[in-house]
């Protein structure tokens, strides 16, 4: 048998470990992304031209440049100036973790920007017209009508989104971190199986794509489920 | 500025540049097989393209880098020797990157191309039919001229999400830009001048193609009426 498994069942526990240290920064770094999504995509949608000029260019560059480049920048790079090394911010901007996070946050934040402003640029013109007939204020218009109809009609592509950052996590193990494809890496130096190693991290992988795909059809089924064809 | 140091990621830019070209080159010939195997009739072939689609696009880019790298490096040396084969057999890189991207792009391709293919009115292939055109012939010359207009959107996104994804391939020693980046990176004690100076020419890598694709979407569009909203 050319194959062994052996090693990686022994080593189960370093995998699941890096499951969850995967789902970590997954949920760390969505819930940060799209607290910044939310202005940047109403900065999006602004007709004030440099209040919207300003959203673009960020939006721009990070969609225009890898994420290797971005994280990078932030873990390595960073640590170029004194300033930043002397800084009080320098126990967060020298942990990996924080860094990954960080990196990760403002490159989904970019993405689910343009996604949500999108979704508010196809706001139906009727229901703005109606909140408008009802003497709503922009602000409230935008809390009642716009927003949550607009982030419900985004949910398909978030989804997208969602599973992208799932596997873009796995950069994370470049910069040292024990996810799981950290965990693959670790058997790998250890028992020289790189096969079965990075095949068992691909099956996680898969697998965790299956259950947030299951998870996002039950969320539109929820949300969206006025917009459903009828079922004839 | 960057200490004589430019020179040195030029050159790398020319091995990114072939790496995503190439490995684009071998994308679409595996995403138009993979868009054909899904829309055929014959269920065990739709079966397979899918297969192919799911499993590549639910894992992530670098673990099958990885996978392939190592795990295939691996692999190919542990079947050698009962083939007959002894010599310890090494993987070229520019090779192995441009199969491996290639085999992850043309999936997400497939699905680009298999929803362009289903966006073509049906009474298309149908004339072709009436002609007497063998499906080959229909795919060919009725069928994919349509379907490229359709599907460059799509295809523009794949190739930009690929361009960056070639940056991964420096992680298992391809000298591309990236990883002269991080040479230049080390021995100067510099990362952010060189990481920072590597993603503008990415951005610069992407802008051009933006601008080059949305040319190519207006010529293949010339023949469509568009109706004023």
């Amino acid at each position: 048998m050319i194959f062994d498994y052996t090693v990686i069942q022994a080593n189960l526990p370093l995998y699941l470990a890096g499951m969850l240290e995967t789902l970590k920064l997954l949920a760390i770094s969505l819930v940060l992304g799209l607290l910044a999504a939310l202005p940047l995509a109403l900065m999006r949608v602004s007709r004030q031209r440099w209040v919207n000029a300003l959203a673009w260019t960020y939006t721009y560059v990070i969609r225009g440049t890898p994420m290797l480049v971005q994280l990078f920048l932030i873990y390595y790079g960073l640590a170029q100036f004194a300033a930043v090394r002397e800084s009080v911010l320098w126990p967060w901007l020298s942990n990996a973790t924080f860094c990954a996070c960080l990196a990760f946050a403002i490159n989904t934040s970019a993405y689910t920007a343009e996604i949500i402003a999108g979704s508010l640029r196809a706001t139906p013109h009727g229901e703005i017209e109606a909140a408008r007939a009802m003497g709503m204020s922009r602000a409230l218009m935008y809390r009642r009508i716009l927003l949550p109809s607009a982030m419900r009609r985004a949910l398909p592509q978030y989804s997208n989104e969602v599973i992208m950052m799932l596997q873009t996590t796995s950069l994370a193990s470049i910069v040292t971190l024990m996810d799981i494809t950290g965990a693959a890496r670790t058997v790998t130096a250890q028992y020289y199986l790189p096969f079965e190693a990075y095949i068992t991290a691909g099956a996680i992988y898969l697998a965790l794509t299956f259950i947030l795909v299951r998870l996002f059809k039950l969320a539109e089924r929820r949300w969206l489920g006025y917009l459903a064809p009828r079922k004839g | 500025m960057l200490k004589g140091y430019g020179e040195v990621i030029l050159e790398g830019v020319g091995l990114t540049l072939q790496l995503a070209l190439s490995s684009m080159a071998l994308a679409i010939v595996l995403g138009l097989l993979g868009a054909a195997f899904r829309l055929s009739p014959v269920r065990a072939l739709a079966w397979l393209g899918e297969l192919y689609s799911t499993v590549i696009r639910g894992i992530p880019d670098l673990v099958l880098i990885l996978l392939i790298f190592y795990g295939g490096q691996d692999l190919i040396n542990r079947v050698g020797p009962l083939v007959g084969y002894d010599d310890y057999i090494d993987l070229n890189p520019l090779l192995t990157g441009v199969f491996t991207l290639g085999f992850i792009f043309g999936a997400y391709l497939s699905e680009t191309f298999r929803g362009a293919f289903m966006g073509i009115p049906k009474g298309q292939a149908e004339a072709g039919m009436a002609y007497g055109m063998s499906s080959l012939q229909i795919f060919y010359r009725v069928l994919v001229p349509q379907m490229i207009r359709l599907a460059i959107p799509g295809f523009t996104n794949n190739w930009l999400v690929l361009t960056k994804a070639t940056a991964l391939i420096s992680v298992v020693g391809l000298q591309d830009m990236m990883f002269k980046a991080k040479q230049a990176a080390d021995a100067t004690r510099e990362p952010f001048t060189f990481y920072l100076a590597v993603a503008a020419l990415y951005l610069v890598i992407t802008s051009v193609s933006l601008l080059l694709l949305k040319w190519l979407e207006r010529r293949y569009s010339v023949g469509v009426r568009t109706a004023e909203l």
